[in-house]
Protein backbone atom coordinates (compact mmCIF):
# COMPACT_ATOMS: atom_id res chain seq x y z
CA UNK A 1 0.00 0.00 0.00
CA UNK A 2 1.42 3.34 -1.05
CA UNK A 3 0.13 6.31 1.65
CA UNK A 4 2.09 8.91 -0.40
CA UNK A 5 -0.69 10.41 -2.46
CA UNK A 6 0.70 12.72 -5.34
CA UNK A 7 -2.61 14.21 -6.97
CA UNK A 8 -3.49 17.29 -5.83
CA UNK A 9 -5.99 15.93 -3.32
CA UNK A 10 -3.29 14.31 -1.49
CA UNK A 11 -0.83 17.85 -1.23
CA UNK A 12 -3.65 19.83 -0.20
CA UNK A 13 -4.79 16.84 2.54
CA UNK A 14 -1.64 16.46 3.71
CA UNK A 15 -0.62 20.57 4.00
CA UNK A 16 -4.03 20.91 5.82
CA UNK A 17 -3.10 18.19 8.01
CA UNK A 18 0.39 19.46 8.73
CA UNK A 19 -1.07 23.25 9.75
CA UNK A 20 -3.84 21.69 11.93
CA UNK A 21 -2.40 18.81 13.51
CA UNK A 22 1.43 20.07 13.95
CA UNK A 23 1.09 22.58 16.34
CA UNK A 24 -0.74 20.20 18.47
CA UNK A 25 1.84 17.51 18.04
CA UNK A 26 4.77 20.44 18.74
CA UNK A 27 2.67 21.31 22.03
CA UNK A 28 2.68 17.90 23.09
CA UNK A 29 5.89 17.38 22.40
CA UNK A 30 7.38 20.37 24.65
CA UNK A 31 5.12 19.92 27.13
CA UNK A 32 6.57 16.97 27.23
CA UNK A 33 9.80 17.62 26.91
CA UNK A 34 9.30 19.78 30.45
CA UNK A 35 7.80 16.52 31.79
CA UNK A 36 10.77 14.53 31.55
CA UNK A 37 12.75 17.48 32.42
CA UNK A 38 11.12 17.63 35.67
CA UNK A 39 11.40 13.45 36.07
CA UNK A 40 15.02 13.81 35.61
CA UNK A 41 15.04 16.45 38.29
CA UNK A 42 13.15 14.27 40.91
CA UNK A 43 9.76 16.59 40.85
CA UNK A 44 6.94 16.32 39.53
CA UNK A 45 6.58 19.31 36.51
CA UNK A 46 3.57 20.81 34.90
CA UNK A 47 0.70 18.77 32.96
CA UNK A 48 1.75 17.77 29.71
CA UNK A 49 -0.60 20.13 27.97
CA UNK A 50 0.78 23.40 30.11
CA UNK A 51 2.44 24.78 26.46
CA UNK A 52 -1.41 25.17 25.57
CA UNK A 53 -2.07 27.25 28.67
CA UNK A 54 1.33 29.00 27.96
CA UNK A 55 0.21 30.22 24.56
CA UNK A 56 -3.48 30.58 25.34
CA UNK A 57 -2.18 32.92 27.98
CA UNK A 58 -0.14 35.10 26.29
CA UNK A 59 -2.58 35.79 23.60
CA UNK A 60 -4.71 37.26 26.37
CA UNK A 61 -1.89 39.62 27.25
CA UNK A 62 -1.51 42.99 26.38
CA UNK A 63 0.29 43.96 22.93
CA UNK A 64 3.22 46.07 24.07
CA UNK A 65 5.44 47.28 20.58
CA UNK A 66 8.44 48.18 20.60
CA UNK A 67 8.42 49.83 17.47
CA UNK A 68 6.12 49.40 14.00
CA UNK A 69 8.65 46.69 12.38
CA UNK A 70 9.26 43.86 15.11
CA UNK A 71 5.80 42.61 14.87
CA UNK A 72 5.93 42.38 11.51
CA UNK A 73 9.30 40.10 11.19
CA UNK A 74 7.60 37.89 14.30
CA UNK A 75 4.70 37.45 11.81
CA UNK A 76 6.68 36.78 8.79
CA UNK A 77 8.78 34.25 10.77
CA UNK A 78 5.60 32.51 11.52
CA UNK A 79 4.52 32.33 8.18
CA UNK A 80 7.31 31.46 6.73
CA UNK A 81 7.78 28.46 9.27
CA UNK A 82 4.34 27.23 8.28
CA UNK A 83 5.24 27.28 5.00
CA UNK A 84 8.37 25.53 4.53
CA UNK A 85 6.73 22.73 6.92
CA UNK A 86 3.63 22.45 4.07
CA UNK A 87 6.16 22.63 1.20
CA UNK A 88 8.14 19.27 2.87
CA UNK A 89 4.82 17.37 3.96
CA UNK A 90 3.60 18.51 0.22
CA UNK A 91 7.02 16.94 -1.15
CA UNK A 92 8.32 19.82 -3.05
CA UNK A 93 11.93 19.93 -3.67
CA UNK A 94 14.36 19.60 -0.41
CA UNK A 95 16.36 22.39 -1.57
CA UNK A 96 13.11 24.73 -1.97
CA UNK A 97 12.16 23.32 1.93
CA UNK A 98 16.05 24.55 3.37
CA UNK A 99 15.71 28.01 1.85
CA UNK A 100 12.92 28.65 3.02
CA UNK A 101 13.62 27.38 6.57
CA UNK A 102 16.35 29.91 6.21
CA UNK A 103 14.11 32.79 5.07
CA UNK A 104 12.08 31.95 7.98
CA UNK A 105 15.03 31.65 10.57
CA UNK A 106 16.11 35.51 9.22
CA UNK A 107 13.20 36.91 9.65
CA UNK A 108 13.26 35.98 13.35
CA UNK A 109 17.03 37.26 12.76
CA UNK A 110 16.04 40.28 11.94
CA UNK A 111 12.96 40.60 14.54
CA UNK A 112 15.81 40.52 17.12
CA UNK A 113 17.91 42.97 15.05
CA UNK A 114 14.82 45.42 14.71
CA UNK A 115 14.89 46.79 18.41
CA UNK A 116 16.91 48.34 20.62
CA UNK A 117 17.92 45.92 23.22
CA UNK A 118 21.71 44.84 23.62
CA UNK A 119 20.39 41.43 24.89
CA UNK A 120 18.09 41.09 21.74
CA UNK A 121 21.10 41.95 19.29
CA UNK A 122 23.56 39.86 21.28
CA UNK A 123 20.75 36.76 20.65
CA UNK A 124 20.36 37.66 17.31
CA UNK A 125 23.97 37.91 16.69
CA UNK A 126 24.25 34.10 18.36
CA UNK A 127 21.30 33.01 16.21
CA UNK A 128 23.26 33.77 12.95
CA UNK A 129 26.43 31.97 13.96
CA UNK A 130 23.89 28.91 15.08
CA UNK A 131 22.93 29.19 11.33
CA UNK A 132 26.12 28.95 10.15
CA UNK A 133 27.09 26.36 12.22
CA UNK A 134 23.85 24.18 11.33
CA UNK A 135 23.52 24.91 7.35
CA UNK A 136 26.04 22.90 6.18
CA UNK A 137 24.88 19.77 7.56
CA UNK A 138 21.65 20.83 5.96
CA UNK A 139 22.76 20.94 2.74
CA UNK A 140 25.06 17.89 3.27
CA UNK A 141 21.26 16.01 3.99
CA UNK A 142 20.05 17.03 0.75
CA UNK A 143 22.93 16.13 -1.20
CA UNK A 144 23.28 13.06 0.48
CA UNK A 145 19.66 12.46 -0.66
CA UNK A 146 19.98 13.48 -3.75
CA UNK A 147 23.84 10.86 -4.46
CA UNK A 148 21.74 8.13 -3.11
CA UNK A 149 17.58 8.77 -4.70
CA UNK A 150 18.89 10.66 -7.94
CA UNK A 151 16.01 13.49 -6.72
CA UNK A 152 16.04 16.53 -4.91
CA UNK A 153 12.22 16.02 -4.27
CA UNK A 154 10.85 14.88 -1.45
CA UNK A 155 8.31 12.78 -2.33
CA UNK A 156 10.50 11.19 -4.89
CA UNK A 157 13.12 10.89 -1.64
CA UNK A 158 10.27 9.19 0.24
CA UNK A 159 9.54 6.72 -2.20
CA UNK A 160 12.74 5.54 -2.27
CA UNK A 161 13.35 5.61 1.29
CA UNK A 162 10.16 3.00 1.46
CA UNK A 163 11.64 0.66 -1.02
CA UNK A 164 15.66 1.01 0.08
CA UNK A 165 17.06 1.42 3.63
CA UNK A 166 18.52 5.01 3.35
CA UNK A 167 19.76 4.46 7.15
CA UNK A 168 22.48 2.31 5.62
CA UNK A 169 23.62 4.47 2.92
CA UNK A 170 23.80 7.79 4.88
CA UNK A 171 24.11 7.17 8.70
CA UNK A 172 27.03 9.55 8.57
CA UNK A 173 25.13 12.07 7.06
CA UNK A 174 22.34 11.04 9.65
CA UNK A 175 24.64 11.06 12.69
CA UNK A 176 26.09 15.11 11.83
CA UNK A 177 22.04 15.99 11.03
CA UNK A 178 21.58 14.57 14.81
CA UNK A 179 24.56 16.48 15.57
CA UNK A 180 22.81 20.01 14.77
CA UNK A 181 19.02 18.94 15.78
CA UNK A 182 20.57 19.94 18.93
CA UNK A 183 21.35 23.62 17.58
CA UNK A 184 18.16 23.41 15.67
CA UNK A 185 16.26 22.26 18.66
CA UNK A 186 17.92 24.91 20.98
CA UNK A 187 18.88 22.75 23.78
CA UNK A 188 21.63 22.85 25.61
CA UNK A 189 25.40 22.85 25.01
CA UNK A 190 24.46 24.95 22.13
CA UNK A 191 21.02 27.12 23.14
CA UNK A 192 22.87 29.95 22.76
CA UNK A 193 20.57 32.55 21.08
CA UNK A 194 17.08 31.78 23.03
CA UNK A 195 17.08 29.83 25.86
CA UNK A 196 14.34 27.86 28.26
CA UNK A 197 13.58 29.89 31.55
CA UNK A 198 15.70 28.09 33.71
CA UNK A 199 18.87 28.61 31.18
CA UNK A 200 19.05 32.38 30.85
CA UNK A 201 22.39 34.17 30.14
CA UNK A 202 21.33 37.15 28.14
CA UNK A 203 17.93 37.52 29.92
CA UNK A 204 15.91 35.84 27.05
CA UNK A 205 18.11 36.48 24.25
CA UNK A 206 16.05 37.24 20.82
CA UNK A 207 12.60 37.40 22.45
CA UNK A 208 13.76 39.89 25.47
CA UNK A 209 11.34 42.46 23.50
CA UNK A 210 8.55 39.97 22.38
CA UNK A 211 5.86 40.17 24.84
CA UNK A 212 2.07 38.90 24.61
CA UNK A 213 0.92 37.43 21.53
CA UNK A 214 3.87 37.98 19.45
CA UNK A 215 5.89 35.88 21.88
CA UNK A 216 2.84 33.21 21.46
CA UNK A 217 3.46 33.16 17.89
CA UNK A 218 7.39 32.66 18.07
CA UNK A 219 7.09 29.71 20.56
CA UNK A 220 4.09 28.21 17.72
CA UNK A 221 6.50 28.79 15.08
CA UNK A 222 8.91 26.38 17.32
CA UNK A 223 6.65 23.51 17.29
CA UNK A 224 5.43 23.84 13.62
CA UNK A 225 9.86 23.70 13.31
CA UNK A 226 10.17 20.83 15.50
CA UNK A 227 7.60 18.96 13.80
CA UNK A 228 9.40 19.75 10.26
CA UNK A 229 13.06 18.30 11.92
CA UNK A 230 11.07 15.22 13.27
CA UNK A 231 10.18 14.48 9.17
CA UNK A 232 13.26 14.95 7.98
CA UNK A 233 14.37 12.13 10.55
CA UNK A 234 11.51 9.95 9.17
CA UNK A 235 12.67 10.27 5.86
CA UNK A 236 16.03 8.21 6.71
CA UNK A 237 13.87 5.12 8.50
CA UNK A 238 10.28 5.78 6.12
CA UNK A 239 10.81 1.74 5.16
CA UNK A 240 8.73 1.19 8.34
CA UNK A 241 6.47 3.58 9.84
CA UNK A 242 6.45 2.44 13.26
CA UNK A 243 10.67 2.12 13.15
CA UNK A 244 10.19 5.64 11.50
CA UNK A 245 8.46 7.75 14.30
CA UNK A 246 9.80 5.78 16.99
CA UNK A 247 13.71 6.59 15.94
CA UNK A 248 11.90 10.18 15.70
CA UNK A 249 10.32 10.53 19.49
CA UNK A 250 13.34 8.94 20.66
CA UNK A 251 15.96 11.12 19.00
CA UNK A 252 13.26 14.24 20.29
CA UNK A 253 14.26 12.82 23.92
CA UNK A 254 17.12 11.84 23.56
CA UNK A 255 17.74 15.69 23.09
CA UNK A 256 15.92 16.49 26.57
CA UNK A 257 18.32 14.15 27.99
CA UNK A 258 21.35 16.10 26.48
CA UNK A 259 19.67 18.99 27.00
CA UNK A 260 19.29 18.60 30.88
CA UNK A 261 23.32 16.96 31.20
CA UNK A 262 24.81 19.75 29.33
CA UNK A 263 25.69 22.72 29.94
CA UNK A 264 25.98 25.94 27.86
CA UNK A 265 28.89 26.15 25.45
CA UNK A 266 30.57 29.32 24.20
CA UNK A 267 29.59 30.08 20.34
CA UNK A 268 33.43 29.19 19.35
CA UNK A 269 33.43 25.55 20.48
CA UNK A 270 29.87 24.85 18.92
CA UNK A 271 30.72 26.24 15.65
CA UNK A 272 33.72 24.59 15.18
CA UNK A 273 32.98 21.06 16.67
CA UNK A 274 29.53 21.25 14.18
CA UNK A 275 31.97 22.21 11.46
CA UNK A 276 34.19 19.27 12.62
CA UNK A 277 31.90 16.73 13.02
CA UNK A 278 29.58 17.63 9.87
CA UNK A 279 32.81 17.46 7.82
CA UNK A 280 33.91 13.93 9.76
CA UNK A 281 30.63 12.08 9.18
CA UNK A 282 28.96 13.67 6.41
CA UNK A 283 31.35 15.08 4.02
CA UNK A 284 33.51 11.40 4.77
CA UNK A 285 29.83 9.49 4.01
CA UNK A 286 29.21 11.29 0.48
CA UNK A 287 32.16 10.79 -0.56
CA UNK A 288 32.13 7.01 0.16
CA UNK A 289 28.63 6.42 -1.04
CA UNK A 290 29.97 8.11 -4.02
CA UNK A 291 32.51 5.65 -4.68
CA UNK A 292 30.03 2.75 -3.83
CA UNK A 293 27.62 4.51 -6.04
CA UNK A 294 29.50 4.28 -9.38
CA UNK A 295 30.31 0.68 -9.63
CA UNK B 1 -11.22 28.49 30.54
CA UNK B 2 -9.08 30.07 33.06
CA UNK B 3 -5.18 30.26 31.68
CA UNK B 4 -4.18 33.07 33.63
CA UNK B 5 -4.35 31.11 36.54
CA UNK B 6 -2.81 28.40 35.02
CA UNK B 7 0.47 29.90 33.49
CA UNK B 8 1.54 33.07 35.87
CA UNK B 9 5.04 33.75 35.18
CA UNK B 10 7.19 35.49 37.49
CA UNK B 11 9.58 38.15 37.49
CA UNK B 12 11.65 38.79 40.75
CA UNK B 13 13.40 42.16 41.64
CA UNK B 14 15.27 42.86 44.98
CA UNK B 15 14.38 46.72 45.80
CA UNK B 16 16.31 46.57 48.68
CA UNK B 17 16.53 43.75 50.60
CA UNK B 18 19.00 42.17 52.63
CA UNK B 19 19.02 39.30 50.39
CA UNK B 20 17.48 36.89 53.14
CA UNK B 21 13.58 37.35 51.59
CA UNK B 22 15.77 36.55 48.09
CA UNK B 23 17.23 33.54 49.03
CA UNK B 24 13.60 31.81 50.52
CA UNK B 25 12.23 33.08 46.95
CA UNK B 26 14.75 31.25 45.04
CA UNK B 27 14.18 28.85 47.14
CA UNK B 28 10.66 28.38 46.40
CA UNK B 29 11.48 28.42 42.90
CA UNK B 30 13.95 25.60 43.10
CA UNK B 31 12.44 21.74 42.38
CA UNK B 32 12.30 20.85 46.56
CA UNK B 33 9.12 22.85 46.08
CA UNK B 34 8.52 22.65 42.43
CA UNK B 35 6.28 25.67 42.00
CA UNK B 36 6.37 24.49 37.60
CA UNK B 37 3.73 22.12 38.53
CA UNK B 38 1.70 25.34 38.61
CA UNK B 39 3.10 26.22 35.16
CA UNK B 40 4.56 28.71 37.44
CA UNK B 41 8.24 30.16 35.37
CA UNK B 42 10.87 32.28 36.64
CA UNK B 43 11.40 34.86 33.33
CA UNK B 44 14.65 37.09 34.05
CA UNK B 45 12.50 39.64 32.11
CA UNK B 46 9.11 42.10 32.64
CA UNK B 47 8.11 41.84 29.46
CA UNK B 48 7.47 37.67 29.62
CA UNK B 49 6.26 38.53 33.24
CA UNK B 50 2.75 38.37 35.03
CA UNK B 51 3.25 38.21 38.19
CA UNK B 52 5.96 41.20 40.00
CA UNK B 53 7.47 39.64 43.26
CA UNK B 54 9.40 42.23 45.40
CA UNK B 55 11.42 42.39 48.09
CA UNK B 56 12.75 45.14 50.35
CA UNK B 57 11.53 48.71 50.83
CA UNK B 58 11.31 51.27 48.76
CA UNK B 59 14.13 54.27 48.45
CA UNK B 60 14.66 57.44 46.62
CA UNK B 61 17.17 55.69 44.02
CA UNK B 62 14.75 52.06 43.41
CA UNK B 63 11.49 54.50 42.88
CA UNK B 64 12.08 55.00 39.79
CA UNK B 65 13.46 51.71 38.65
CA UNK B 66 10.34 50.07 39.90
CA UNK B 67 8.29 51.97 38.25
CA UNK B 68 10.09 51.40 34.71
CA UNK B 69 9.77 47.64 35.66
CA UNK B 70 5.95 47.44 36.36
CA UNK B 71 5.69 49.62 33.51
CA UNK B 72 7.23 47.60 30.97
CA UNK B 73 4.92 44.17 31.98
CA UNK B 74 1.99 43.93 29.84
CA UNK B 75 -1.07 43.64 31.80
CA UNK B 76 -3.08 42.23 32.84
CA UNK B 77 -0.45 42.54 36.16
CA UNK B 78 0.29 41.87 39.92
CA UNK B 79 2.07 42.89 42.38
CA UNK B 80 3.10 40.91 45.54
CA UNK B 81 5.47 42.35 48.22
CA UNK B 82 7.12 39.30 49.77
CA UNK B 83 8.36 40.29 53.38
CA UNK B 84 7.41 42.78 55.74
CA UNK B 85 10.47 45.40 53.97
CA UNK B 86 8.55 45.40 51.12
CA UNK B 87 5.42 45.64 52.70
CA UNK B 88 5.66 48.44 55.15
CA UNK B 89 9.86 49.14 55.52
CA UNK B 90 9.54 47.68 59.01
CA UNK B 91 12.60 48.41 61.18
CA UNK B 92 14.21 50.98 58.12
CA UNK B 93 10.87 52.80 57.80
CA UNK B 94 12.71 56.03 59.89
CA UNK B 95 15.89 55.75 57.69
CA UNK B 96 16.24 59.14 55.64
CA UNK B 97 15.75 57.49 51.86
CA UNK B 98 13.34 54.88 52.72
CA UNK B 99 10.20 55.90 51.28
CA UNK B 100 8.43 52.91 52.78
CA UNK B 101 6.65 49.97 51.43
CA UNK B 102 6.06 49.20 47.84
CA UNK B 103 2.73 50.44 47.84
CA UNK B 104 4.24 53.48 48.55
CA UNK B 105 5.05 53.44 44.80
CA UNK B 106 2.63 50.66 42.98
CA UNK B 107 -0.03 49.17 43.45
CA UNK B 108 0.10 46.03 45.68
CA UNK B 109 -2.33 43.03 45.54
CA UNK B 110 -0.95 40.75 47.75
CA UNK B 111 1.34 41.02 50.80
CA UNK B 112 3.30 37.87 51.78
CA UNK B 113 4.53 38.70 55.49
CA UNK B 114 7.75 37.06 57.45
CA UNK B 115 11.51 37.75 57.96
CA UNK B 116 12.99 36.08 55.99
CA UNK B 117 9.66 35.21 54.10
CA UNK B 118 9.17 30.98 54.27
CA UNK B 119 8.82 29.60 51.14
CA UNK B 120 5.51 28.10 51.31
CA UNK B 121 4.39 31.41 52.23
CA UNK B 122 5.89 32.55 49.18
CA UNK B 123 4.39 30.12 47.06
CA UNK B 124 0.84 30.48 48.46
CA UNK B 125 1.36 33.96 47.49
CA UNK B 126 2.30 33.46 43.90
CA UNK B 127 -1.27 31.41 43.90
CA UNK B 128 -3.05 34.00 45.27
CA UNK B 129 -1.45 36.51 42.92
CA UNK B 130 -2.40 34.10 39.82
CA UNK B 131 -6.42 34.51 41.18
CA UNK B 132 -6.11 38.15 41.21
CA UNK B 133 -4.39 38.39 38.29
CA UNK B 134 -7.61 36.00 36.87
CA UNK B 135 -9.72 38.42 38.38
CA UNK B 136 -7.73 41.10 36.31
CA UNK B 137 -8.17 39.72 33.16
CA UNK B 138 -11.70 39.41 33.89
CA UNK B 139 -12.51 42.63 34.96
CA UNK B 140 -10.06 44.23 31.37
CA UNK B 141 -11.92 42.01 29.68
CA UNK B 142 -15.22 43.65 30.65
CA UNK B 143 -13.81 47.14 30.04
CA UNK B 144 -13.88 48.28 33.59
CA UNK B 145 -9.94 48.27 34.48
CA UNK B 146 -7.60 50.20 32.81
CA UNK B 147 -3.92 49.12 31.47
CA UNK B 148 -2.11 49.78 34.54
CA UNK B 149 0.78 52.21 33.89
CA UNK B 150 2.68 54.27 36.91
CA UNK B 151 3.23 57.71 36.00
CA UNK B 152 6.98 58.92 36.40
Amino acid sequence: MNPYDESVTGIVFRVIAYVLLAPLAGGLLAGLDRKVSAWMQGRVGPPVVQPFYDVAKLFSKEKIAVNRFQNFFVFLFFLFMIFTGSLFFAGASILIVVFVLVLASLFFVLAGFSVNSPYSHIGAERELIQMMAYDPAIIILAIGFYVVTGSFNVGSIYQASREGHLILYLPGVFAAYLYVLTIKFRKSPFDLSVSHHAHQEIVRGLTTEFSGPHLALIEMAHWYENILLLGLIYLFFAFNPLIGVGVSLLAYFAEVFVDNAFARVKWQVMFASTWVFTIMAGVSNLIIIHYVLRR
Amino acid sequence: MSFLKRSPWVFHYNASSCNGCDFELFAALMPRYDPERFGVINTGNPKHADILLITGSMNVRNVEVVRNLYNQMPSPKVVVAVGICATSACVFADAYNVLGGVDKVLPVDVYVLGCAVRPEAILDGILKAAEVLEEKHLALRAGKADKGEVPA
